[in-house]
């Protein structure tokens, strides 16, 4: 009974079976339209085939222009689970060295936007000053700042990981800012009477009213700051010229043409938001669990 | 420590104390807008000491004087870069995107099974390096606007939906039944009660995108360019050192983000003003 209660809910409650649904059918949709997009190069390739012949050939081919998903399951496979970790070939060499830099800038975004946001909330001459810029700054496309810092950072001689990470630390520090002095700012009126009938310093304000209750708040921005951080990092390895990280193997697929190398770095780049993303997800229930605001 | 230096912590201190003993004292509209413009005077101020006083070399650090020039200088390269970018690739992405979006977030309004699918696929996408599309589209397109606009497009697609679905999703009963009871047809209550009351946020979404077609249309043209536009022209003169045209471009891309993002806002105070954030 226990066993149909789950499958029930699987199929008509949850958005399990909805979301089965829609990825088979743009699975679907990505075979068919990868076969018209293709034919050109296999006819090209191939002399006196019949349509169905075709049409597997399309599916198959070694430099398509849409690379099918068993192809680029296959080579995510291959150059996870068969190449030597430390080999240039590996996936998991590239996305360890973009996930490094993302996690080094998130982590210093995290904390520079959160004293940011602490200096905020407690002078007034800050707030006044800066919030306008913070808020104009989300409106700025700041990520094509990124050939830049690379390029002059690696003029200075910083080269490897650390421009990388300043760019990630610089995306991911305003959503951090913005949100924190929302959720700083989020207790009542009355919340801080009450503390300032028991004779609160502002310290004990800050630590056990006001952070607290910012919490949810920064949870929200670490989802979008790592995200951004993410981003930021695979963009600033395009400028220093494809040798290492994802956005690398991007370029380097570029370059050669490789489609699905192009579409595994992809795919692999996607996992990983969806890993980092899960992670802080997990990481909020059980704070927000702990903190007894969720229930 | 020569002259430039003690000018810099000089109007460093004498703006800090006057920021402080201006934002404590009154609180006006005035005083609202004053303070942030006089710290970012008093910052591109100190930015020029500091780039004198310490002899900074503006291969890596031009002054702000130098920026404005080479602005003023280049003004039809960048207009020509402007267009390219911004009008041809990201405005064009932009209104394909958010538009195709709208579109369909109506449709599958009317189908729970597709809104339940699509919304949390929806949500994951937009957290993506969606960016990363960028050489397939180059491949696919080719070079010039063509490939910068799809990668805006696909870019600005998730977010746009998810906001529009959502802000459709909200069913007030009475207003429902008001209309019920009115006997209205579904498109009748769709245009004189939902839409309206989804319009903040629709309005949340095409905010979110005007940022996102900028980033979209100016990184796409890092993976392949003709020899105009916004990104090609930064990743070039990055490449000979001439920092005082990429910060001129920078200047033109957040100048350009930050007045459509305006003009938005703008619109948003126009059409949702019933709503109580728009409210004083």
């Amino acid at each position: 009974m226990k066993f149909f209660n789950l499958i029930y809910s699987l199929f008509f409650r949850s958005n399990f079976f909805p979301i089965v649904f829609i990825l088979t059918v743009i699975g679907i949709f990505w075979y068919l339209i990868a076969i018209p997009m293709n034919t050109e190069k296999v006819e090209r390739k191939f002399k006196n085939l019949n349509s169905t012949e075709k049409i597997i050939q399309s599916w198959n081919l070694e430099k398509p222009k849409l690379p099918t998903p068993h192809q680029i399951v296959k080579e995510i496979v291959n150059t996870v689970f068969f190449k030597k970790i430390s080999s240039k070939r590996s996936l998991v060499y590239h996305g360890w060295i973009t996930l490094e830099a993302t996690l080094a800038g998130f982590f210093l975004g995290t904390v520079l936007g959160i004293l940011l946001a602490l200096g905020i909330v407690h002078n007034k001459a800050m707030d006044l000053s800066l919030m306008p810029w913070v808020i104009a700054s989300q409106t700025v496309p700041i990520l094509a700042i990124a050939p830049m810092i690379i390029v002059v950072m690696n003029s200075v001689g910083v080269t490897g990981l650390l421009p990388k990470a300043i760019i990630s630390m610089y995306l991911s520090f305003f959503p951090v800012v913005v949100g924190m002095v929302k959720g700083l700012r989020s207790p009542d009126q009355i919340q801080i009477d009450q503390m300032r009938t028991w004779s609160a310093s502002s310290n004990q304000l800050l630590w056990k009213l006001r952070f607290p209750s910012s919490v949810p708040y920064l949870f929200a921005s670490l989802k979008v700051g790592i995200a951004a951080s993410l981003v930021g990092a695979i963009v600033g390895e395009l400028p220093s010229g494809a040798i290492a990280g994802l956005g690398a193997r991007m370029l380097a697929g570029t370059y050669y043409g490789q489609t699905i190398m192009i579409w595994s770095a992809l795919f692999a780049a996607a996992f990983l938001a969806a890993f980092l993303v899960i992670t802080i997800n997990f990481i909020q229930n059980y704070t927000l669990k702990k903190m007894a605001i969720l229930t | 420590m020569n002259l430039y230096l003690w000018l810099f912590f000089g109007i460093w201190i004498i703006g800090w104390w006057l920021n402080s003993i201006l934002s404590k004292k009154y609180n006006s509209n005035l005083i609202r807008f004053f303070v942030p413009t006089f710290f970012g005077i008093i910052f591109l101020m100190m930015w020029e000491l500091i780039v004198l006083g310490l002899n900074i070399n503006p291969v890596l650090l031009p002054a702000p004087t130098a920026i404005g020039s080479k602005f003023i200088e280049e003004i039809p390269t960048l207009w020509i870069d402007f267009t390219q970018t911004l009008i041809k690739g990201a405005l064009s992405g932009y209104i394909l995107g958010c538009g195709s979006a709208f579109i369909i977030a109506i449709l599958i309004d009317k189908f729970d099974f597709l809104k339940r699918g699509l919304l949390p696929l929806g949500n994951f996408v937009s957290a993506l390096p969606i960016v990363g599309m960028a050489p397939i589209f180059v491949m696919w397109f080719g070079f010039d606007w063509e490939s910068k606009c799809a990668v805006v497009v696909v870019m600005v697609f998730f977010p746009m939906l998810v906001n529009t679905v959502q802000g459709l999703s909200i069913i007030d009963k009475s207003r429902q039944d008001l209309m019920k009871t009115y006997s209205a047809s579904y498109l009748q209550t769709l245009f004189k009660l939902r839409l309206p009351s989804a319009l903040p946020f629709v309005f949340n979404g095409l905010k979110i995108c005007s940022t996102l077609a900028l980033i979209g249309a100016i990184v796409a043209e890092f993976f392949g360019s003709p020899i105009k536009g916004m990104g090609f022209r930064i990743s070039s003169e990055v490449g000979r050192f001439a920092l005082d045209m990429v910060w001129a471009e920078i200047f033109v891309a957040a100048l350009a983000g930050c007045l459509f993002y305006g003009f938005i806002a703008l619109m948003e105070k126009q059409f949702t003003f019933w709503h109580p954030s728009q409210q004083k």
